[in-house]
């Protein structure tokens, strides 16, 4: 279990998730803060003068990682989906059935 | 089967926002420099139909892929099933639709 936790595909897969979480939770926000500009431009203002903070430019750089990560993510996410296997990953996955029938044959002989 | 037209919906959401996140990354690079006003984001966005299109579709489209997102992690996380996972995935959905719709309205209208 030790080995397959520090499988790197499946810290892909936890900050895939992770991201998709905290995008999912910033979204409210950003909306509603938008949506300030109809109701109470000088409170968007406010805001917006907000950015001007370290911490919060810090926060931004946060966001924008979280999102670019869940893009690239998601596009690798999409790409082993959807598009077509490579020859080596062919080969492959014809030589791990072949080696399973290699295998089991060798049993089925030994069994009849 | 539902979860294999989620899958569908999931995928193909994702496929639409490729482009509109890294158009996005970039008018965001651009737009911060020099600091944001409410003036600066408006006169880019106000009036502009290439922008209600833009992040309307946006929106349409992170509602759905945070949605189905968000139940399978209710489901495989938090346990939740059955009813209550169709109607969070809903609620969660017609949230993020309402509330993005009339933030692309309050920017472009």
């Amino acid at each position: 279990m030790k080995v397959a936790r520090a499988h790197p595909l499946l810290l892909a897969y936890i900050l895939h998730r992770f991201s998709g979480i905290a995008l999912a939770l910033f979204l409210p926000l950003h909306f509603w803060v938008l949506s300030l500009a109809l109701t109470n431009a000088a409170r968007l203002d406010g805001f917006l003068t907000l950015t001007e903070l370290p911490l919060v430019k810090l926060a931004e750089f946060g966001l924008v990682f979280l999102l670019a990560v869940h893009l690239f993510g998601g596009l690798r996410l999409l790409a082993m989906e959807w598009l077509p296997w490579t020859a080596p990953q062919k080969t492959w996955a014809a030589a791990a059935v072949a080696g399973s029938l290699f295998v089991s044959g060798t049993f089925f002989l030994q069994a009849i | 089967m539902l979860d294999m037209r989620l899958y569908m919906a999931q995928r193909l959401s994702a496929l639409v926002m490729a482009p509109f996140v890294i158009v996005h990354i970039g008018v965001m690079i651009y737009a911060i420099q020099g600091g944001l006003t409410a003036a600066e984001i408006l006169g880019r966005t106000q009036g502009s139909a290439f922008w209600f299109l833009f992040y309307g579709m946006f929106v349409v489209a992170v509602s759905i892929h945070a949605a189905i997102g968000l139940r399978v992690i209710l489901y495989e996380w938090a346990g939740v099933k059955g009813a209550a996972l169709s109607v969070s995935m809903w609620l969660i959905g017609l949230v993020l639709f309402a509330m993005g719709a009339n933030a692309v309205w309050a920017v472009t209208a």
